[in-house]
């Protein structure tokens, strides 16, 4: 029987992270995750667990000690946001050339600066192309589901990557919500063992990792990394069939909510979907045909299923709430354009809002703004501005 | 049983011949006998940040380590290594590993007393059970000879040039042994590659089984930084020693002892002259410098007395 319980989605996180029992937790508070490495000392304290909490000084060293543990043979955890992932920058792109497949918990939050210790995605969305696997989560169950299904992601021999598993800070991270958990035999059964082919405390077999790589070798090396990210796709699928199977809550590529017979969709990743939802909703019951698609896996990008579904649409608005300060668009934006494009996918209109950042609220209002455009578009076939920003004083 | 070079060096080598440090480096020196204090029986996990040791070292596909090895980048190799000895103990305690092994990390100057001193101060102060050796050549050689805070006053180097205006770095150097000697750790060691080797082979050996974070820092001598003549390594070693530029101590639990004492202190000159990053030193009008130089070797080696109860 599944566990019913309330918690925030830092809670959550912290749960699934003693429920794994990793062998190394390594981490240093941030605004907002700094829970998360709390309640797991707490957990560390009262015996709970068989990890080394690692108590580091710095967030560089929090991944630097991650590295060396999952190098080692063990399975190695953090949690971070904004600053602290900045400041992880130079190992996030070695984790994963090294194919190491550490799970981080990532609460997103505004990167720096200015200095706001409020939710945007300024700072995954920076991570983008480290070569991490990303889930995002729209509330506290998904934050959790994401958490318990990482490590298997990461862990396949077709992948071995490092894997984030993104929630809004404060918005998810510090709300109460209700949730149902997994029983620790459960989780445990459904995690299993990491037994690595080749790792550091192999006396019978010694190994050097991260070698200096030259014009020989790196670009093979980068190609299999691609290929990893690329098969990735598929094992994230098969387990997140295999999870369904046993929570009876079903998780893809991306989250389609009545699209079915949509004339224009919205696209957005975590809580907002939540609001965009309550949104659509109403909408529908007036007779309007809105839908939503809420990513969940942005690495890999899912290319082909996602343009395929977005190819029935009218007209589609991106949601960034990260700018990209390319005067073109926001990341997911740009991504989701030349995904269509390549795949000759053109007839849908494409527009792009970059919103909610440094922590401003968005309203079911701001989001109807957003809708209303999309249906005058479609009513049109009209784009008059591609690049916006929604709930900003101009 | 009592230090002897020649059965030390029947050891099969842990760090291989097969490296591209260039002849007369005193790094691989410096690690070789490091390495021959572990028991053979027992495996090591060994770190080393970027710098002329990884780089030369461990080039895809070859590896000269035949322990098993890490690098991570350039100010990290103190983390790393912790996180790999934490992995262990977790592991140990969950039946998973259970052979003896025991944890190093090197790091140049550079990643040490420079970019790394944070990593390193970190995974000192939580008291991994781990060694962290320094091996100081004072400059970061890796990247062309590049000031760090342990190049010596007025020693000219690719970003500290002597110039007509300004003649080479213009700070002393940092005193990173004290700043390790005063995070209390079990053990702390200031050595060097001298004689028949058996001060570092015996602090190697202490540091490696002192249960804890204990610190070696060994001066590394680099022909090409501190330009002398590729055959005199041992002999710069030497002078490093006899001039008190580099005492040879260590401080076991928060206790001073100085482990060599020269008869006949040399004038710093002496180990200054026979390298060219010093030779505007020479000139004449500039005698002040060495002057400067040898007052400041004066008042660390009166302070490290001081610190052991000694007397001059
Ligand atoms: C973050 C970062 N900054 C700079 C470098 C470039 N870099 C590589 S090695 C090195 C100097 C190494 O000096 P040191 O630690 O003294 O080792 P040595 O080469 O002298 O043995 C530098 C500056 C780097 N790899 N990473
Ligand atoms: S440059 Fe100096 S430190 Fe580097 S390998 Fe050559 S001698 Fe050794
Ligand atoms: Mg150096």
């Amino acid at each position: 029987m599944a566990i019913r319980e309330r918690m925030s989605g830092n809670e959550a996180m912290a749960v699934a992270m003693k429920q794994i029992n990793p062998d190394v937790v390594a981490a240093f508070p941030i605004t907002p995750s700094t829970e998360v490495p709390q309640y797991f000392s707490t957990f560390v304290a009262d015996g709970v667990v068989d990890t080394e909490f690692v108590a580091v000084e710095s967030e560089h060293s929090a991944l630097s000690a991650c590295v060396g543990a999952q190098a080692a043979g063990g399975r190695a955890m953090t949690a971070t946001s904004a600053n602290g992932l900045a400041l992880m920058w130079e190992i996030l792109y070695i984790a994963a050339c090294s194919r190491l497949p550490i799970v981080m918990a990532c609460v997103n939050r505004t990167l720096s600066g200015p200095l706001n210790i409020h939710n945007d995605h300024s700072d995954s969305m920076g991570a983008r192309d480290s070569g991490w696997i990303q889930l995002y989560s729209e509330n506290n169950q998904e934050a959790y589901d994401n958490m318990l299904m990482a490590n298997r992601i990461g862990e396949h021999p077709d992948v071995m990557l490092p894997v984030m598993v993104c929630q809004d800070g404060f918005i998810t991270s510090h709300a109460i919500e209700n949730l149902e958990l997994l029983e620790d035999d459960k989780v445990k059964a459904f995690v299993g063992e990491y037994n690595p082919k080749e790792y550091l405390l192999n006396k019978e077999n010694p190994i050097s990792v991260g070698p200096l790589d030259l014009q020989a070798h790196c670009f093979e090396h980068k190609r299999q990394q691609a290929q990893a990210m690329m098969n990735a796709k598929k094992v994230i699928l098969e387990v997140s069939a295999e999870f369904a199977k046993l929570t009876g809550r079903s998780y893809g590529l991306f989250e389609e909510y009545m699209t079915e017979d949509a004339d224009v969709c919205m696209v957005v990743l975590n809580s907002t979907a939540g609001t965009a939802k309550y949104v659509v909703d109403q909408y529908r019951a007036a007779g309007k045909k809105v839908g939503l698609i809420k990513p969940r896996v942005f690495r890999p990008f899912p290319v082909d299923e996602l343009t395929a579904a977005l190819s029935k649409f009218k007209a589609i608005a991106v949601m960034d709430k990260a700018d990209s300060f390319n005067a073109a668009g926001g990341p997911l934006f740009t991504e989701i354009t030349s995904a269509m494009f390549g795949k000759g996918v053109v007839a849908p209109k494409v527009i792009n809002y970059i919103y909610g950042l440094g922590g401003r609220d968005v309203r079911s209002g701001d989001l109807e703004i957003v809708f209303n455009k999309l249906l005058e578009i479609a009513s049109t076939g009209k784009v008059d501005s591609v690049y916006n920003y929604l709930g900003v004083r101009e | 049983m009592a230090y002897n070079l020649k059965e030390a060096a029947k050891k099969p080598e842990r760090l291989t011949g097969g490296h591209r440090l260039c002849a007369g480096c005193g790094a691989p020196v410096v690690v070789r006998q490091i390495l021959r204090a572990l028991k053979p029986e027992d495996h090591a996990v060994i770190g080393s940040a970027t710098g002329c040791l990884e780089v030369s070292t461990f080039l895809y596909p070859y590896t000269a380590w035949k322990d098993s090895f890490i690098h991570n980048a350039f100010e990290n190799s103190a983390a790393s290594i912790a996180g790999a000895e934490a992995a262990y103990v977790a592991m140990k305690r969950k039946g998973k590993a259970k052979d003896e092994t025991k944890f190093i990390a090197f790091g140049g100057d550079g990643g040490t007393y420079d970019i790394g001193l944070q990593a390193l101060s970190g995974a000192m102060e939580r008291g991994h059970d781990m060694l962290y050796v320094c091996y100081d050549n004072g400059a970061y050689m890796n990247t062309g000879i590049q000031r760090s805070s342990a190049t010596p006053k007025y020693a000219d180097t690719t970003t500290s040039p002597a110039g007509k205006k300004i003649p080479g770095k213009m700070q002393t150097r940092k005193d990173l042994t004290e700043i390790m000697a005063n995070h209390h750790l079990p053990y702390v060691c200031q050595t060097a590659a001298i004689g028949n080797m058996k001060d570092l082979y015996e602090k190697a050996e202490k540091a490696l089984y002192t249960k804890g974070a204990t610190f070696m820092n060994v001066l590394a001598p680099c022909p090409r930084g501190w330009q002398y003549n590729t055959p005199d390594l041992m002999e710069l070693n030497k002078l490093a020693v006899e001039t008190c530029y580099w005492p040879l101590y260590e401080v076991i639990d928060g206790k001073y002892i100085i482990n060599y004492k020269p008869k006949n202190k040399l004038p710093i000159r002496d180990f200054l002259k026979v390298q060219g990053r010093f030779k505007h030193l020479f000139k004449a009008g500039n005698e002040y410098m060495i002057e400067e130089i040898q007052a400041e070797v004066d008042k660390r080696w009166e302070a490290l007395l001081k610190l052991a109860g000694e007397e001059a």
